[in-house]
This record gives structure tokens, sequence and C-alpha cells, in this order.
């Protein structure tokens, strides 16, 4: 082992690696179990009414929900696509 | 009234039988009529932690299903005679245990005069940790400095604040965090979650810190809680730990790097 390896070796703290993965994990897991069971099933069939008028393809319909203090948002944000391509069925 | 405190964890093999054992010889030990149960049907080990698993005739399924009473099934400590264990079963499978018959026994516990009620969870989020959590007023958390730990901890949380009796009237369980196999040496080095990165992860204080220490093995081979040992620093710890779950002011010990004194490096020690 060279001296390189050696102070490399020394200067590596994997308990910070340790909790930025936890926070980034943890957080993504809170989110998920804090919604709605119902959430999938609506964002699927929000997709299907919006597919009726415009072309949009599964990304574009996104459904989450957020803790604004005391009340809960539902925020349903639709990605329209550009001029030209759109076209409704 | 009994407080019913769950050691729960999620995670396997970060020390809830021996934190439940422990906290259940120190509550004895502070006057409190204690029981401990072994919720983890199938595999039970709490009994040979306590050391009395050549007592065991009658277990938690058995009264549950009306094949022995409680008084029956309540196997008395040897060295607290305010202290009982109820053994799990270790030949039935983890469905064996309802909600009802869980809700039974806890109640003719509480009305028996029990103080005390320490439920140790098995492992995983299935319907014995479930039972185990369902009707506690307190939860204790154990939890290891370590990535997997962490995150199952976490996911405990969720659901003691969603899946238990007090969640569902609109109440909380009391939650506690126990670090347990802490390594202040470890922390230094950077190679191991320290108790304030813990903390803010789980967004919990913790109520005490136990240290990664021989003492615990040596306990569990002999089947003497460590918290018995008050020479080790695991021992103390949870002494520490049962005072505060009594409402004592106690600061942390044992979360620093001993450092050795001049004679000690001379000489040993």
């Amino acid at each position: 082992m060279g001296l390189f390896d050696f102070l490399s070796q020394r200067s590596k703290n994997t308990a910070n690696v340790a909790k930025d993965r936890l926070r980034i994990i943890i957080e993504q897991g809170r989110r998920e179990r804090g919604a709605p069971d119902y959430l999938p099933m609506l964002q699927r069939e929000l997709l299907e009414v919006i597919k009726k008028y415009i072309n949009v393809d599964i990304e574009a319909v996104k459904v989450d929900l957020h803790k604004d203090g005391e009340h809960e948002l539902l925020d349903i944000s639709v990605t329209l696509p550009e001029k030209g391509a759109a076209a409704a069925g | 009234m009994a407080e019913i405190i769950v050691v729960t964890s999620g995670k396997g093999g970060v020390g809830k039988t021996t934190t439940s054992a422990s906290l259940a010889c120190g509550l004895a030990k502070a006057g409190k009529r204690t029981a401990v149960i072994d919720f983890d049907v199938g595999l039970r080990n709490l009994d040979l932690i306590m050391g009395c698993e050549r007592r065991v005739v009658y277990d938690f399924v058995n009264v549950v299903h009306g094949e022995a009473s409680i008084k029956q099934a309540l196997i008395k400590d040897k060295r607290f005679e305010n202290l009982y264990i109820l053994a799990a079963s270790q030949t039935r499978d983890k469905d064996a245990l309802t909600k009802e018959g869980v809700e039974k026994v806890l109640k003719d516990l509480a009305d028996d005069g029990f103080d005390f009620i320490v439920c140790d969870s098995p492992a995983g989020i299935e319907k014995g940790a479930f039972l185990a959590m369902y009707f506690a007023d307190r939860a204790v958390v154990v939890v290891n400095p370590e990535v997997s730990s962490v995150r199952d901890s976490d996911r405990i949380l969720g659901l003691l604040a969603s899946k238990t009796k007090r969640a569902e009237n609109g109440e909380r369980v009391k939650e506690n965090l126990l670090l347990t196999r802490y390594s202040p040496a470890r922390v230094e080095k950077g190679d191991m979650l320290s108790i304030a990165d813990v903390e803010e992860i789980l967004g919990l204080k913790v109520i005490g810190v136990i240290p990664e220490s021989p003492e615990v093995l040596q306990s569990s081979n002999s089947g003497n809680p460590v918290i018995l040992d008050e020479a080790s620093n695991a021992g103390m710890a949870y002494v520490d730990a049962v005072a505060r779950i009594l409402g004592e002011e106690k600061p942390l010990r044992f979360i620093t790097v001993e450092k050795k004194g001049f004679f000690s490096k001379i000489f040993g020690g």
C-alpha cells in the first residue's frame, strides 16, 4: 500500500456516507408511507381521462400528497406535450 | 394502571430480547410489579436470557387458547419476587396469537395489579410484531448505529404512529429510542453513525445508549440479564435507561472514548 492509499483511506468517513444515504432513503420511505393507498389508482384513472383529450404518456401525470402545516395538499401536475405533437384522439 | 411497553426494532439481532430482559429486571428492582412477555412464537428465547428456560411449563399460546390460566403460565423470577415471565410457545406458529387473546392476557395482568408489562417483539413487521406493539402505551425502539437497523427503525416508528390501538384512537404511543452496540471509538474514527446522527435521521431523542461490551454476551451465556452486572458499562447504561423510563433525568454515560490515565497506560488496567 502506497502513501497515498494510506492517506485516502484515513480520510474516508463512511459514517457520513451512511448518514447521507439514510437521509435520502428514509425521506423517500416516509413519502410513500404517508400517501393514501388510492394514489396510484387515481393517477392511472386521471391518465385515462387526460388521454381522451391530449396525447400524453404515463410520465406526464404526477400525483403527490404534500403536507403544508395543518393542511394536506393533493398536487396533480400534467406535463403537456410540445405544441404540434398534441393531437386529440 | 399498568403501563404496556413494547420493545421492538424491525430488524433482528439488534438486542430486543437483551433489552426486554434488562428493562424488566430494572423495573422490578425499582419496586415495580413487572411481567415480561415473549411474543416471538416459534422462536422462544426470552426464557434463556432470563435464565428460566427449564421452568417453562405453560406458555403464552396456551393462555391465549384457554389451555392454561395466566397464573399457571407466569414463571416467577428467582431474583425478584415482583417479576414474572410469560414464555412464547416453541411449537406453534405465529398465527397462534390473536388480537382478542392478547388483549385478554394484557387486561388480566393489568387487573392483577401489574405496574409494567414489557412485550418483547419478534423481528419483522408481521403478525407477532404487530400484536406486540398494538396495545402499547410506550415503545422502546432498539436501534444499532448501522444503516439497515436505522432504516427498519424508521419503518417501525411509522407503524407505531398508524397501526396501534393508540394511533387508531387519535393518541400517540410514547416513542423512545434505545441505541445499542454503540462504540464511541468507532464513532470517533468516522466508522459509525453517532448518537446525534441517529437522532437527527429518525427525529427522536435517545432514552439510552448501551455501549458495545463483552458483558452482554457473558450475561446471556449465564442467563443473568446484563443490567444485573452493575460493574459493566452496558449494565450501568441499562440502569440509567430504566431510571429515565421512570421519569428521572440522567446524563448519558459511556458515550465518549475512555482516555487511559498515565498509570493505567504503564501498568495496564
